[in-house]
Formats: structure tokens, sequence, C-alpha cells
């Protein structure tokens, strides 16, 4: 019998074995719901399967009776569309500061140690400041994403140029490369894949700078109903709108790791890690 | 045809004296290989004719120029480890130097533009025998193939002046001793004065037209950190000795064909 540390399960087992918290987390619920609706069938809190359904298929294909609008797209395109600006902005400094910081050492002299007490300070507890400075519309909700995931993207960003190997650089200098050629032809593609990897660990950060900011000030997006639900416990609903929310995130995560398998075929190769 | 100049270079780094006093002349078209045990300063040095660090004290000219302050084309550089770009593959890796100079702006050349470079790279390729390999990766070559590319890039440049740190020093023998012939044919062929830090004395004799040793002259604990290390070593090779009759053989082809800048016969890979 070899030690349990050599022993792989075979393709089957894998698919039975992956399945299985699922499956297992699922009948917890089903059990946990019928004795709970078979004590008291009013009971809120853990709705069987059928009512879920029913509360997703009212929020999901039915119009609304008061506006007409079918909430869930309502909501899931105003929450994608802050997570989009917010995203795209941090992004977009992530890799302005974070090459400039991880390059240039005059701007690494003057921006390393402000992005490390920026990037200290509590995302939440500027939560009111940006209500006040940029008010209660989409400004604020996207600033509250900038502010929580931009200092994390500068810094990762920065360090992953700076474990660029200095002979790159340096063999580009002996090529002919000024600056602004070291930067997009050395630095820029080499940091597309890292940048993929640093916003796929953002993304769980950004979705709850986004519920956090749709639960205080919001007229819709997922947060906000979630949260609004939550007066009348409308478990039948928010409990399909988390799973939704979950897969719209896993679906983000998975489509950005096929993008960087299929667009950067070079980064699987060079073995990531490498110091 | 190049001729470098070192006068009284000293290196220290904060009162740690790691160089003094080294002076020489090499001709042009030399082949010098740089020896001497770990921590001899020697990769500095060669840091130094790169540019990629200042002497502290004394200079180094270039046909009677002082070096720039940092990193220029004259000097090509093929280190040991990381000298070509992972995210291109070989063709791209080579056409780099090209595109750069072309163009300024953005480093990338479209359209026919670059087709050329492409076709010239592809030229470039073909002289270090890694035509077939083209469209691969770096990650998906060999060390040795890894090392002919990072050759062909600092070629496509015409450098004046090429340094090697330790470039074959991870390679096994049987492919070290194919790049070292490929290696002598390039050095004969494009007048390069070349510059090779080498661990091996084998190898810093074979193809070296002289082998400088640097070594420390006083190893006592306490004069360590005021005394680097200096030449104690400066060794011509005769041209005539028998290792080097293949250059000869090299330069009759080269003198019958006298119109291809590089025209070598490949090792295989």
């Amino acid at each position: 019998m070899p030690r349990f540390v050599n022993r792989r399960p075979g393709r089957a087992a894998r698919v039975i074995l992956a399945a299985l918290p699922f499956a297992l987390a699922i009948g917890a619920y089903a059990i946990g719901s019928h004795i709970r609706l078979s004590e008291n069938p009013n009971d809120k809190l853990l709705p069987s399967f059928t009512a879920l359904a029913d509360g997703f298929t009212r929020f999901a294909i039915e119009p609304d009776r008061r506006t007409g609008d079918i909430l869930l797209w309502v909501d899931t395109l105003a929450s994608l569309s802050r997570l989009a600006a917010g995203i795209a902005l941090s992004t977009l400094l992530g890799l302005v500061v974070g090459i400039g910081v991880g390059l240039l050492p005059y701007v690494r002299a003057s921006m390393a140690g402000f992005l490390a007490v920026l990037s200290m300070i509590p995302p939440l507890s500027v939560l009111p400041i940006l209500f006040i400075v940029f008010g209660l519309g989409e400004l604020s909700k996207v600033m509250l994403i900038v502010f929580g995931v931009a200092p994390f993207l500068m810094r990762d960003i920065a360090l992953r140029v700076g474990e660029l190997p200095a002979e790159q650089i340096v063999k580009a200098q002996t090529l002919g490369a000024s600056t602004w050629q070291i930067i997009t032809r050395v630095v820029l593609p080499q940091v597309w894949p890292r940048l993929i990897d640093a916003v796929r660990l953002s993304l769980g950060a950004a979705w709850l700078f986004l519920i956090a900011a749709e639960a205080i000030a919001s007229e819709s997006g997922l947060g906000y109903r979630i949260f609004l639900l939550r007066r009348y416990l409308a478990m039948d609903v928010i409990l399909p709108y988390v799973a939704w929310i979950t897969l719209l995130a896993f679906t983000f995560d998975w489509a950005l790791r096929h993008l960087q398998a299929r667009a950067f075929p070079w980064f699987a190769g060079e073995g990531r890690g490498r110091s | 045809m190049t001729a470098v100049s070192i006068r009284n270079v000293w290196k220290d780094y904060d009162g740690q004296v790691v160089l003094e006093n080294i002076s020489f002349d090499v001709a042009p078209h030399s082949f010098v290989s740089l020896v001497g045990p770990s921590g001899c300063g020697k990769s500095t040095f060669l840091r130094m004719l790169l540019s990629q660090e200042a002497p502290s004290r004394g200079e180094i000219r270039v046909e009677g120029e002082p070096l720039a302050s940092e990193p220029m084309p004259d000097r090509g550089m093929v280190f040991q480890k990381y000298s070509v770009y992972p995210h291109l593959t070989a063709l791209e890796n080579v056409a780099l130097g090209l595109e750069l100079e072309r163009s300024p702006l953005l480093g990338r050349l479209f359209g026919a533009r670059r087709r050329a470079v492409l076709e010239e790279a592809a030229a470039g390729l073909e002289a270090v025998g890694l035509a077939p390999a083209r469209d691969k990766y770096p990650s998906q070559l060999s060390g040795g193939m890894q090392q002919r590319l990072a050759i062909a890039q600092a070629l496509i440049k015409k450098p004046r002046i090429l340094l090697l740190d330790e470039p074959f020093g991870a390679l096994d023998p049987g492919i070290r001793a194919d790049i070292h012939d490929l290696m002598l044919d390039l050095w004969w062929n494009t007048k390069m004065t070349v510059f090779m830090v080498s661990h091996d004395l084998r190898e810093a004799f074979y193809l070296g037209t002289r082998v400088i040793a640097f070594d420390r002259t006083r190893t006592r604990p306490e004069e360590q950190a005021a005394y680097g290390a200096t030449i104690t070593f400066d060794i011509p090779l005769d041209p005539a000795d028998p290792i080097k009759a293949r250059i000869r053989a090299a330069e009759d082809a080269a003198a019958k064909d006298l119109d291809l800048p590089v025209s070598i016969q490949t090792n295989g890979i």
C-alpha cells in the first residue's frame, strides 16, 4: 500500500470528489429546510427549492409590477457597469503607477513610501468621505472600488516589474531601446499576463466594496437589492441573488484565466514563480 | 576593428575595493578572455565595459573616445541567463534591435517594413543555426539554443564590441564545443572585438587571442577591504598555435566569399 501522499484519484474519482462538497452542502440545506418547514410551513429562513425557484422567477423573468422592469437584469446591469468602471480605472492606475515605481528610480523614490501608506488606509473607512466628496451617485461607488483595489494593483505591478531580470533591461539598452521603448516592448508585454493574475485576485475585493457601497446608498444594484430584501427576510430571493453574484464572479475569474492562457501562450512556459 | 584602452581603472563599493589599477590596451579584433576566481571582479569589469557601472577612478576608451555613460548599441552583450525575451519568438527576439531603431515611437513595425525586418532577422537566425526554431518561444528552446539566440540578437546591431558574461557556463560539454566553433567563426567574420568572462580555463585559452587573469594579490583578512584584484597574468596567445588552425580555415573560407558579411558553416544545433 503506497503512502497517502502518493495515492492519486482516477478520473472518475476526481469528478466525484469535486462534486461531493457541493452535494453535501445542498443536501444539508435540503434537510435543514425540510425540518424547519415541517415544523412551521411559514418559516422564511430556509425556503424550499421550489420557493427559491419561484423567488428567482419573480425577479429574473417577470417584470416588476410597479416599474415594469425585470429587476434582476436592471440590478445586474447597474452593478456590472460600476464594477467595470472601477476595475478599469484601477487597472489603468495600476499599470501607470506600477510600471513607474517598478522601473524608474525617480518615480520609485517619490511614490513607493506614499503607496505603502495609502494601501494601509481601510477603504470602507473613507466611504463616508467619498459620499461627501463625490455625492451619492455612481461616482462615489466607483471610487470606493478604485480606492480598495488600485493600491493593491499598483503595488503588485510594481513588484512584478521589479522581478523582471535586470539583464533584460540592460540588454534592451544595448539593442538601442529608449526608456519609452523599454516600457512598450519589454515591460508592458510581460506585465499583461501578470496584470490578469492581479485583477483576478482583486475581483473578490472589488465585489466586496461594490456591494458595501450599494448597500449603503443606492437605488439599484445587486447589493442594494439583497440589503433591501433583508428587511422582509426574503430569503427566497436573497439566496438566488447570492448564487447569481457568485456565478458572475466565478465566470469573470474563469474568463480571465482563459484569456491569459490564450493570449499569452509564452507565459505558461516561462515557469511562473521563478525568482 | 576596434581598439580598447583601459587606463588606471579602479572600482570600489563603499570603501570595499574590488578592482585596483587595471590598465591594458586591446588591439583591434582581439578576443580577450577574462578569467579569475569567483569574486575577483571580472564580471564587474565587464559591466564597466558595458557602462552598466562606472569606474570609481580611471577611464576606458574605445577608439580613443571615452565610453558613453550608459549601455549603447555599439557594445553588444550576452549574459549567462535572461538575455532573450520570453514573450517574443526567436525571430522576434532577433528583429527587436532593428525594430527599436526604425520605430522610435512604438518600437514596433507593421506591414512591409515589418516583413523586411523579419527577413533580416531570419538571416541572423540562420547564421547561428536556428532557422528551424524561428517561431518558437525561448522557453521551448534548449539552453544552447537560447544562447545562440542571444548571440544572434546581439549581432543584429553589428556591435563593434561584444561582451560575453560566462555565456556558455551552463551548457553541456558537447553543446559547448559546437557553440565555441560558432563563436569563433562569428568573431572572425564580423571583425568584432570580444571580451569574454569565463570560469573555464580551457574555454578561455581555446577561444581567446589573449587571456587576462584577475586576482587579489593581498589575501590577509585585514587587507581584503583596502586592496582589490588586479591583473596577475596577461597572456598573449600565439596565433600559430595548432588549436587555432581552424580559424585560419575560416579566414580562407571568408576570403573566397567576401560579399557576405556573415558567412559561416553552422555546426548543428
